[in-house]
């Protein structure tokens, strides 16, 4: 058998390697996803007492500092067995969708529209960001400036953009300033314009990428994500759904502390990170997705009216439960929007400025579950303590690795569509890179990880020579 | 009765002082800084940290300001580029020695040894860090004691034996095998001779004795009372 490998697999985060097996008749037999690095926070955290596990877990990665943060502190309240103060609520709240702004922003405009404004097929040396500033300077811009105001906003509320210290056990440290909401609702105005803008533009452009729709890992699976009580999109508390390619939800309204019962994990040897599955399934029957296009088909509605409208066209163009995992990108986009608008309604609320942010409290359970939706999907923090509060056992499952398995599958599909005979072409090598892209895998967080972001492909033989090889 | 004046050179500049006092409490009564982690003021001098090592005129080695008599006619250098070397050296070894990852320490930002390394412009570290495992006591109801960011300055043992009159803490083996331990080497928790007074804990110049419950870069620390209280008690700065 002939293999391929994709090393490193590029404009992801973390590191990650594709090989592709051909068959005897020169096809794709197999691929493998592997994710090369390990971490071990879960290990090296026990015996460190749990209420600094918000600071030392969040050092999982640093595009979404934020979610880790979120989950730690959630699981820790559990712990300290105290309702936080509604104002911390809130605050937890608007930071988190501040994060989504500046995390989708960098995973659009930085990441996958190289791909999508410049093509697949365009020269390698203009296929990033920097390409894109030299066709698109506007396009450019408006990308930069989005980042900028939910990184800004963080900073406004955290008073440091990445890794902040704010969110703690209990609540947050401090309330927020009346001067930082004003200064917030100042930019929310132009922060929409642009997420109006970047939807319309990539709404124009999807015609082209009809191969890549259709190809793009379309196997039907199921997908999961947390909604509130009405059944609206929930990013930062809410019951965790599953629903199948069909549209029927298989399992609805679980509390965080039942995840395992629905949730297990498995090892593969050939990567480091582990595969989540839907437990009652088994492996790897039980194979599903999370991240912006599993929450838009999980919930019924976003919540908020532009995104819902917007929520309507998608649905309506691609149908209730949308297969294709390019549609990640269009999805992204609505999600982008739905925070800026329920950031604009928590500013808008009273209660925010509220001083009373912090519940304080010894050990009261000896164990403790967070699970949050980041912003690329499902995110669980889990944790058991001693008497003393030390940690005896720590379990993350991240977003990414909930996704194994379907990023998995999807990179094999495409593979099989796109890839032909012995030798790698740029643009076939970049729609298996890109399909990849299209969940935005944090592979620093699934296998809390960390590191610069390639991918390569590997290409071998049915004997298992290297035929070729490219680094992308 | 009075004690007798003597005068000493500190960078070449004249400085009056009284038998018996140290070259730092010279230095300091002249305004001169020395940097200094293991000393604390009230408490007995150790000589532990070697980071106030000064240079002493006909003395081939360097020699500790906190427990070395100024005697007149001394002449004292405290700012060389050997000192630096020297200081910077100590501590890049206590860096390596232990655990020390400030960004997830509950005293980042209010900490000596970060500061000094700061000041001294540690901005990196030559040596291979000792990466030892170390535990972490959190036995105690309100506080934590965490190896890890251990410098050894014995400020706790010092402040528990003489201004509380405890005697919890105690220093335990040699060399690398060095530790802090409570009561006969028993879990903290369970040290009946605590009073739980917290001074430890304020006198600690890292995150190695911390309040519980604190997160990320929020334990700051003052031990200026407890020096305060140890003087009115009739100890010497």
């Amino acid at each position: 058998m002939k293999r391929i490998t994709i090393d490193p697999v590029t404009r992801i985060e973390g590191h990650a390697k594709i090989t592709i097996h051909l068959g005897d008749d020169g096809k794709v037999a197999r691929t493998q996803f592997h994710v090369t690095q390990i971490r071990g926070f879960e290990k090296f955290t026990e015996g460190r007492p749990f209420y600094e596990m918000p600071g030392i877990t969040s050092r999982v990665c640093g595009i979404c500092p934020i979610s880790h943060l979120l989950a730690s502190s959630k699981a820790c309240d559990a712990i300290l067995a105290v309702r936080i103060p509604k104002a911390a609520a809130l605050l937890r709240e608007l930071v988190h969708y501040a994060q989504f702004v500046q995390s989708h922003a960098l995973s659009f405009f930085h990441l996958s529209s190289p791909d999508l404004l410049l093509g697949f097929d365009s020269d390698i040396a203009k296929r990033n960001v920097i390409g894109v500033i030299e066709k698109h300077p506007e396009l450019a811009r408006d990308g930069i400036e989005l980042r900028k105001f939910g990184q800004h906003a963080i900073e406004i509320l955290c008073k440091e953009r990445v890794h902040p210290s704010w969110i703690v056990p209990g609540g947050m440290k401090e309330p927020l300033s009346a001067a930082g909401r004003s200064e917030m609702l100042a930019g929310l105005p132009q922060a929409k314009e642009i997420a109006r803008r970047a939807l319309a533009l990539f709404k124009s452009v999807l015609d082209r990428f009809d191969e890549e729709i259709k190809n793009f890992g379309t196997a039907p699976m199921m997908s999961a994500g947390l909604v509130d009580r009405s059944g609206a999109v929930a990013l930062y508390d809410g019951g965790l759904r599953f629903r199948d390619a069909e549209g029927a939800v298989v399992e609805d309204q679980i509390p965080a502390e039942d995840y395992a019962t629905y949730i297990a994990e498995a090892s593969a040897k050939d990567s480091y990170m582990k595969s989540p599955y839907f437990r009652p399934r088994g492996f790897p029957a039980g194979i599903y997705r999370v991240g912006p296009l599993a929450r838009l088909s999980v919930a019924d509605r976003c919540g908020t009216p532009e995104a819902d409208k917007e929520l309507a066209e998608f649905r309506e163009r691609f149908g209730r439960t949308p297969r294709s995992s390019f549609l990640y990108h269009y999805a992204r986009l609505i999600e982008a929007l739905y925070a800026l608008e329920r950031m604009e309604v928590l500013l808008q609320d009273p209660r925010i400025l509220d001083t009373h942010v912090r519940a304080r409290a010894g050990v009261n359970a000896l164990e403790g579950i967070g699970v949050i939706e980041a912003p690329r999907g499902t995110l669980i923090h889990h944790y058991k303590v001693n008497e003393d509060g030390g940690i005896v056992w720590a379990n993350l499952i991240v977003a990414t690795g909930h996704n194994a398995l379907a990023i998995a599958g999807s990179v094999e599909e495409t593979a099989k569509h796109f890839v032909d005979g012995g030798k790698l072409q740029e643009g076939m090598l970049n729609r298996v890179s890109a399909v990849v892209r299209a969940y935005d895998p944090c592979l620093s967080c699934s296998t809390h990880a960390g590191g610069a972001t390639p991918v390569a492909v590997e290409l071998r033989a049915p004997d298992g020579s290297l035929l070729d090889e490219a680094r992308t | 009765m009075a004690q007798k004046k003597i005068s000493i050179r500190i960078d070449g500049e004249l400085v009056g002082a009284t038998e018996g006092m140290t070259i730092l409490e010279a230095a300091e009564g002249a305004g001169k800084e020395i940097p200094t982690l293991c000393h604390m003021d009230g408490l007995t001098a150790v000589g532990a940290c070697r980071l106030c090592v000064v240079e002493v005129a006909g003395i081939g080695r360097l020699l500790p300001a906190c427990t070395t008599p100024a005697q007149d006619g001394m002449s004292v250098t405290t700012v060389s580029a050997q000192l630096t070397r020297y200081r910077r050296m100590v501590i890049e070894l206590l860096l390596v020695e232990r655990n020390h990852v400030c960004s997830v320490c509950v005293s980042n930002g209010h900490c000596e040894l970060q500061s000094l390394a700061k000041s001294l412009g540690v901005s990196s570290v030559r040596y291979p860090y000792n990466y030892p495992r170390l535990p972490v006591d959190l036995s105690h109801t309100r506080f934590v004691l965490d190896h890890n960011r251990c410098v050894l300055c014995t400020r706790c043992v010092r402040v528990c034996a003489e201004v509380e009159g405890a005697h919890v803490w105690e220093v335990t083996n040699r060399g690398i095998k060095c530790r802090i331990t409570s009561e006969m080497n028993q879990p903290w928790g369970s040290a009946s001779s605590c009073t739980n007074c917290g001074k430890c804990v304020q006198s600690c110049p890292t995150g190695a004795l911390i309040e519980k419950g604190f997160a990320v870069e929020e334990m700051t620390k003052r031990h200026e009372n407890i020096s305060a209280l140890a003087l009115a008690k009739g100890a010497r700065p």
